[in-house]
Order: structure tokens, then C-alpha cells, then sequence
């Protein structure tokens, strides 16, 4: 039997962007929360716990964008001149608060205080950027030729704005549930609050955004069988589990949150099991499109010689990769020092 | 508007580029130098090596971390400004650049936190190897941008689909590029040399201030050494690497040379002023004979000019002319300061020969200089072409609007002038500290009454 190679790097590339998703996601959360903190001593607490992890989970990203360009070098080409602005803004925040890890430690004065500010506003940016990239994508691209043919702003549009905000919503819920099994104190009871709110604010985008992008598409519609006159449950009931796994994750980050008496993690795991479904929910969406609705994965494959290549090294890296983050998560598992340096 | 574009992205890349490649000199250099020096505090016990390996990998964090951040820029670039590029080029270089994605950069991202944050949580024989890990990380990153950038410079081992996307129909000729081991040489060795030149540098620095400081005293004799070896090494792989040049790229040797007829018996221009409207040099400095034999080992050697080529094939001369003469200017300067430096070494002077401490101050950032301008040669040299022979720039280009990316220039500009000049100055403020002694070595590097610096001086009690 032939190895469908390209069908096999749609798998790998999904999960590298889901994994980045859910690791960059709990560290932006933090830098997103990092205003709401109650004093500067705690800011650093929330740094430290995610200081030494940092890195490792950014660099999923540059697997996401390397291994796009690697196996889809079509889509890749036309993708990032359509998203063009979204990228260089996410860009723009990632720097921003990348090098805000080293610089607070070693801000005087006014430097501190700044390097505060461009961490939790270079996150942000990073956040809504991604959103912007994702609503973007899931709009639908103008292509012509192979080639981005659209606009500089055909991104912008109300749906981008509704899913960049659940995007937000949803890394600061990562965020808090990451501080709740990472802190003691004060700090631990206003990640409590904050994974509360986070929970329901995310309820209630996700819905908004799954409702508006049944009317923006009715290609999405027809798949899962619902639309303003039509309900077909043949179809609807199959994938019904994908919005009640999210609707459950909520529900226990949100009770995880709120009762002492819950594991440390519920709230991480639901906040996890939310992102999941979200993730199915909108990729069921645009399958098998890498740009939607106009390149298949397989039209925009790279030659077998490439992506045969690549599959061997990532079936060989991949397992050492997960295993020895897993290894440096372990290190540094247990409550973050209050500040752990050097 | 169309050329707007080009040059407009051709400037954001040169841009983003020259910052980056900055923070890997540094740091390929500056892991392995932990490395030793963490090595070497183990072995011998001596306190200094450690108070030396606290001192400089506060440094290396702050550089690391803006090594990272300008270089996940880069993997972006390529499809927002080169699409064309990357849709034609991915199956070929795709690989090499993912490659050091799997073997290089998760290695040194996740094992950099064990080497900041987990000296306490492992032991002294795993935090070494952490170190070593990531030492070895920068050095594989290397070797992969080096092997994309090569197969560039001198594409091998590949066909043209209908698509006219470059397949590569043997890999390891591909990876393994006949320009590659040279060039990859050169490029660690550069990073050796800055990382001894800054070293060195910020050592003499404070002994100059404090003199007889016991650290800087060591690691300057440590840099001394480096450059002394290093300097004259990095000429003889130079010079092979230019030869090569001449063989694979000829309109870029003729463009460092300001060559401009095909003949033998080229003059050696030392300094000229290579006009392309005028097809000549307007002005220049030679010495007869010297130009074949220096590339080609005898003065009876045909070389290529440029006029035969014809100018749409020509690189801007100027440039490529003078950011080579910038790079081995600086390189002789190297090589200058490590035989000085040995020679008061030996002569029991080296402490209190002043001058020669503001001259290696004054060095530190040469390495840097020497590096960009040794890719502007490469780089620019390499023009009108992105693949030589086979795909120019201006048809890499990606579909987009000046617009569009002056913005992202623009914003590039403010970001990185803000972030790096900062980050320039937090190093200089190490530096001008210099190392402290063991014991004091954490909380002076905070902020006074930093909850950081209160928190790290109370729970530091040392001989862990």
C-alpha cells in the first residue's frame, strides 16, 4: 500500500499547531493577565513560572510555519501574503515580549515598568494577531494562478475580530489554568477568579463564533447539517461530541476554578479539552482545504522527495523532542519559586 | 510601484537579517565558551571558572533571547515578502531549514531552560550537559542555515518539475553541497573569534577600571588564546573559501576584486571605486600581477570580469568591493591583536600594558562588524540572483503592495531599534560591572530592592 504522504504531514502539521496552540497559549495567557496581577512581587511569580518553558513552547511555531513551508510550500506562498498583516503584527508582538523575560529582570527605574507593559501588550498582540490569522484562514483566501490574489485587509471583518477575541479568551484561560496548579497565595486565588471569568467568556465567544461561522459559510453549515432553515440530524448527530467535549471542558475549568475541593488541574484540563473541540470543531469546518476553500493539502503537497525526507527525520526527532520537553516540564514541575534564576 | 516592492522587501530582509545574524555569532560562540568554562570549574574547582560562567550567561540569556525573537522573523519572511521563493524552492531547501528546526532549535530552546533555571533542580553533571547540549545546538543550527544557504550559492543535485519547483534528486549531495564545508568552517569560526574578540574585549575593559581583577584576567588570556589561534586560521579558510568563489560564482569574486575585463595578469586592487554606469573603476589602487595570483595562485591565471557578463547579470560592485575589504581589514586587525597579546602574555606585560587593553576594548565589536560585512559579500556578491544561475530575485518576490511593507519595515525599524539598543545597553551594564566575585555573583546583577535580587540573595547559600 503507497503512504499517503501528504495526508500524513496534514496529520503532523495539525499537531504541531495544536500543541503550539495549548503551550504558547498558557504562556501568552500569563503575559495577557499580567495587568490584572496584584502587585509587582507577583507579576514575577507568574514570569518564573513560566520562564524556564518559554522558548521550547515558541518554537512550535516556527515548526508550525517551517513545516508548513516544508510540506505545503503552496499554501505557504499564498497564505502568508494574504495574511501579511496579521503576521507581521504577531511578529511584532512576539519580539516585544520575547526579550521582556531577560529585560525585566534587569530594568532600573523606568525600564521594569516598561518591559512590564511590553510584555503584556506584545502578548496581546500576539494573541489577536493569531486570531486575526486564523479567522482569516477560516474566511476563505482569493487565489488565482497558485497565487494570493485579494487585498491587504481582506482579513478584517467582524468574524476575524469575534475569533481573535476567543482566541484571547482562550489563552487566558490556558493562562490562569497554568497558575492555578503553578502558584500559592494570593495569586493562586486570583487565578481562581480569573479562570472563572475567562471560562464563561469563552463560552460564550466559542458559541458566538460557531453560530457566525455556520452563517458566514454555508459550506460549514451543509457539513454539519445545520443551517437557518435545515437541521439534518444525520449528520449533526455524529459530531455532536466535538461541542459537548467542549461545553464539559468549560464546565470543569469553570467548577475546577470555583471549588477547592477539585484536583489542581481540572481547570487546565477543561480549559485543554475546550481548545480540543474548538480546534476539531472548526478544522471539521475546512478539511481537507490548507487554503480555504481554494488548495486541497494534496494539490499544495511539496515533491515526495521532500516530504519523504522530512517524514523520516520527524518520525525519528519527533518521539526525542516530545520526550525531552516532557523531561524539562518534569524538572521544573511543582510550584514556581518566587523567582527562579540562574 | 512594482520595484518598489522589491527593494522595499530586499531592504526589510537585509534589515532584519543583519540584526539577527548578529545574536548566533554570538551565541555559537558564547555557549561553547560556557560550555568550557563549566567544564573546566568542574574538573579544576576553581571558583573563578564558575563566578566567569555566571557572569557571562546572563549575557548569553539576554542574547539568546534576542536571537530567538529576530529569528522567528526570518522563518516568517520567507513566505511574506519571497513566496515565489519558497512555493519554487521549499522542495530543496525545506528540509535543510527543517532539519534544524527538529535537531537544532528544540534542542537548544528547551535545554537553555534547564541551563538558566535548573541549577539547583539537577545535578552539577546534567546542568553541564545541558550546557553542552545547547552549546551543540547553536552549532547544528549553523550547519543547516549554512547547507540551505550554500545549495543557494551554488545549487547541485537537482531537477526542474513542470511546476518549475526545484526538485532535489540526491540529498546528501544536496545537504553536503560542494561549498558547504568551507563555508560552514568559516562561519563557526567567525563566531569563535567575536564571541573571543567581545570576551576580550569586555575583560580588558574591566581591567582597565579594576586592574588585576582576578576573572577578567583569566578569561582575557583565555580570548588572547582563541584569537591567536583562530584569527590566522580563519585567513587560510577565508582565502580557500574566496578561491572557491572564483570557481562556483565568478561574477562575485570579480565583483570583491573590481574586476571588470576578462584577462590574465589581473592587477590586485586594494582600494577602488568600482562605478557600474561607467562599466570601470574610477579610481584604484593596485598592484600589478597580484589580483591573478591571489585568486587563482598564478599571475598567468585567466580571470573573469564583469563587463563580459553583461550588467543585468552584475551584483552592485561598490558594495560587495568594499564589505569584503571591511571584513579582511578587520580580520588582519584580529590577527594583530592575538600575536600582540601573546607576546605580552609571554613577557609577563600583558597586565599592565593599558594601551593594548583600550585596543582590545575597542575590538570587541569587531567580530560582529566582520561577520555582517562578510555576508553582505556573500549575499549582495550573490545578486541578481537568490539561486545562482537560476532564479532571480526580483522573480522571488511575493505578490504584494509597497505598502504593505514599508509598514512592516517601518514597524521593524521602531521595534528593533528600541528592543536591541536596550538590549545593548543591559549587556554594556554587565559588562561594565564585570564579573563579581562567587557569592556575590547573583544579587548584584538585580535591580536594588528588586523583590528578584532580595529573594536570589537570601535563598543563595553556596557550595551547592
Amino acid at each position: 500500500m503507497a503512504i499517503d504522504l501528504p495526508l500524513i504531514w496534514a496529520g503532523v502539521l495539525a499537531v504541531a499547531v495544536l500543541l503550539y496552540v495549548l503551550l504558547d497559549g498558557f504562556d501568552l495567557g500569563i503575559g495577557m493577565l499580567f495587568p490584572f496581577a496584584g502587585s509587582d512581587r507577583e507579576r514575577d511569580q507568574m514570569m518564573a513560572s513560566i520562564a524556564p518553558v518559554w522558548d521550547g513552547n515558541e518554537t512550535w511555531l516556527v515548526l508550525g510555519g517551517g513545516g508548513l513551508m516544508i510540506a505545503f510550500p503552496s499554501a505557504y506562498a499564498i497564505l502568508m501574503p494574504a495574511l501579511y498583516l496579521p503576521v507581521i503584527l504577531m511578529l511584532t508582538g512576539l519580539i516585544l515580549r520575547g526579550v521582556a523575560f531577560e529585560f525585566r529582570l534587569h530594568g532600573r527605574g523606568r525600564g521594569k515598568p516598561f518591559w512590564t507593559w511590553a510584555f503584556a501588550c506584545g502578548s496581546l498582540m500576539a494573541a489577536v494577531a493569531q486570531g486575526f490569522v486564523l479567522g482569516g484562514f477560516i474566511q476563505g483566501i482569493k487565489v488565482a494562478d497558485d497565487r494570493f490574489i485579494g487585498r491587504p485587509f481582506d482579513w478584517a471583518s467582524p468574524y476575524t475580530l469575534l475569533v481573535a477575541l476567543g482566541l484571547v479568551a482562550g489563552y487566558v484561560l490556558l493562562g490562569a489554568g497554568w497558575l492555578i496548579i503553578k502558584t500559592e497565595g494570593p495569586l493562586h486565588e486570583r487565578a481562581r477568579s480569573w479562570a472563572q471569568t475567562a471560562a464563561v467568556a469563552v463560552g460564550l465567544v466559542l458559541a458566538a463564533v460557531s453560530v457566525a461561522t455556520l452563517f458566514v459559510h454555508p459550506e460549514v453549515a451543509a457539513r454539519w447539517g445545520v443551517g437557518p432553515h435545515v437541521l439534518e440530524e444525520r449528520r449533526l448527530l455524529p459530531l455532536a461530541p466535538i461541542p459537548l467535549m467542549g461545553l464539559v471542558g468549560l464546565m470543569m475549568a469553570f467548577m475546577g476554578a470555583r471549588s477547592r475541593e477539585a484536583h489542581a488541574h481540572t481547570p487546565m484540563v477543561g480549559a485543554v479539552m475546550a481548545f480540543l473541540s474548538g480546534y476539531i470543531g472548526l478544522g471539521l469546518g475546512f478539511v481537507p482545504y490548507v487554503v480555504p476553500y481554494a488548495l486541497t493539502f494534496e494539490q499544495a503537497a511539496s515533491s515526495p522527495q521532500a516530504l519523504t525526507l522530512m517524514l523520516i527525520g520527524v518520525a525519528i526527532l519527533l518521539p526525542f523532542i516530545l520526550g525531552y520537553t516532557a523531561w524539562v516540564y518534569w524538572i521544573f514541575r511543582g510550584k514556581a519559586p518566587d523567582a527562579g534564576y540562574h | 510601484m512594482h520595484l518598489d516592492a522589491i527593494l522595499l522587501a530586499r531592504l526589510q530582509f537585509a534589515f532584519t537579517i543583519a540584526w539577527h545574524i548578529i545574536f548566533p555569532s554570538f551565541t555559537i560562540g558564547l555557549a561553547s565558551y560556557l560550555a568550557v568554562l563549566e567544564g573546566l570549574w568542574l574538573v579544576t574547582k576553581q571558583d573563578a571558572f564558575d563566578a566567569l560562567y555566571r557572569f557571562w550567561i546572563k549575557i548569553f540569556a539576554i542574547s539568546f533571547g534576542m536571537g530567538v525573537v529576530s529569528g522567528v522573523v526570518m522563518s516568517y519572511e520567507f513566505g511574506t515578502n519571497w513566496s515565489v521563493f519558497s512555493a519554487k524552492a521549499s522542495p530543496a531547501i525545506g528540509p535543510m531549514l527543517g532539519f534544524e528546526v527538529l535537531t537544532a532549535f528544540f534542542l537548544e530552546s528547551s535545554f537553555l531552560g534547564v541551563m538558566l533555571f535548573g541549577r539547583k533542580k539537577v545535578g552539577r553533571g546534567l546542568h553541564f550537559l545541558a550546557t553542552c547540549i545547547v552549546a551543540f545546538g547553536t552549532v547544528v543550527s549553523a550547519f543547516w542555515i549554512l547547507s540551505a544557504n550554500s545549495w543557494m550559492q551554488h545549487p547541485v543535485a537537482f531537477m526542474l518539475d513542470a511546476r518549475g519547483r526545484f526538485i532535489v534528486t540526491d540529498w546528501m549531495a544536496a545537504i553536503f553541497s560542494p561549498t558547504l564545508p568551507l563555508r560552514f568552517v568559516h562561519m563557526v569560526l567567525a563566531a569563535y573569534l567575536s564571541t573571543a574578540l567581545v570576551v576580550g574585549g569586555a575583560s580588558a575593559f574591566v581591567l582597565l577600571g579594576r586592574p588585576g581583577q582576578r576573572e577578567s584576567r583569566i578569561a582575557l588570556r583565555m580570548a588572547i588564546g582563541m584569537v591567536l589561534v583562530v584569527a590566522p586560521l580563519q585567513l587560510l579558510i577565508g582565502d580557500a573559501a574566496g578561491k572557491q568563489v572564483g570557481e562556483t560564482q565568478p561574477s562575485k569574486l570579480a565583483a570583491i576584486e573590481a574586476f571588470w575585463d576578462t584577462k590574465a595578469h589581473q592587477a590586485f586592487n586594494v582600494i577602488a571605486w568600482p562605478d557600474r554606469d561607467a562599466q570601470a573603476n574610477r579610481f584604484a589602487l593596485s598592484v600589478p600581477e597580484l589580483g591573478s595570483w591571489i585568486t587563482h595562485g598564478r599571475a598567468d591565471a585567466v580571470v573573469q570580469g564583469l563587463k563580459p557578463m553583461g550588467r543585468a547579470n552584475q551584483p552592485p560592485v561598490a558594495v560587495v568591493f568594499w564589505a569584503f575589504r571591511i571584513m579582511v581589514g578587520l580580520g588582519l586587525l584580529m590577527i594583530l591583536q592575538g600575536l600582540v597579546g601573546g607576546v605580552l602574555w609571554l613577557t609577563g606585560k600583558l597586565d599592565g600594558a593599558r594601551l593594548y587593553l583600550r585596543f582590545a576594548a575597542l575590538m570587541a565589536p569587531a567580530g560582529f562588524v566582520a561577520v555582517i560585512a562578510g555576508w553582505t559579500t556573500a549575499e549582495v556578491g550573490r545578486q541578481p540572483w537568490v539561486i545562482y544561475g537560476w532564479m532571480r530575485t526580483a522573480e522571488a518576490v511575493a505578490p504584494i503592495g509597497a505598502v504593505q511593507v514599508s509598514a512592516s519595515l517601518l514597524a521593524f525599524l521602531i521595534v528593533y531599534a528600541v528592543v536591541f539598543s536596550v538590549g545593548a545597553l543591559y549587556i554594556l551594564r554587565l559588562v561594565a560591572q564585570g564579573p563579581a566575585p562567587p557569592g556575590e555573583a547573583e544579587a548584584s546583577s538585580r535591580a536594588p530592592g528588586s523583590p528578584l535580587g532580595a529573594a536570589l540573595a537570601e535563598e543563595e547559600p553556596h557550595g551547592d
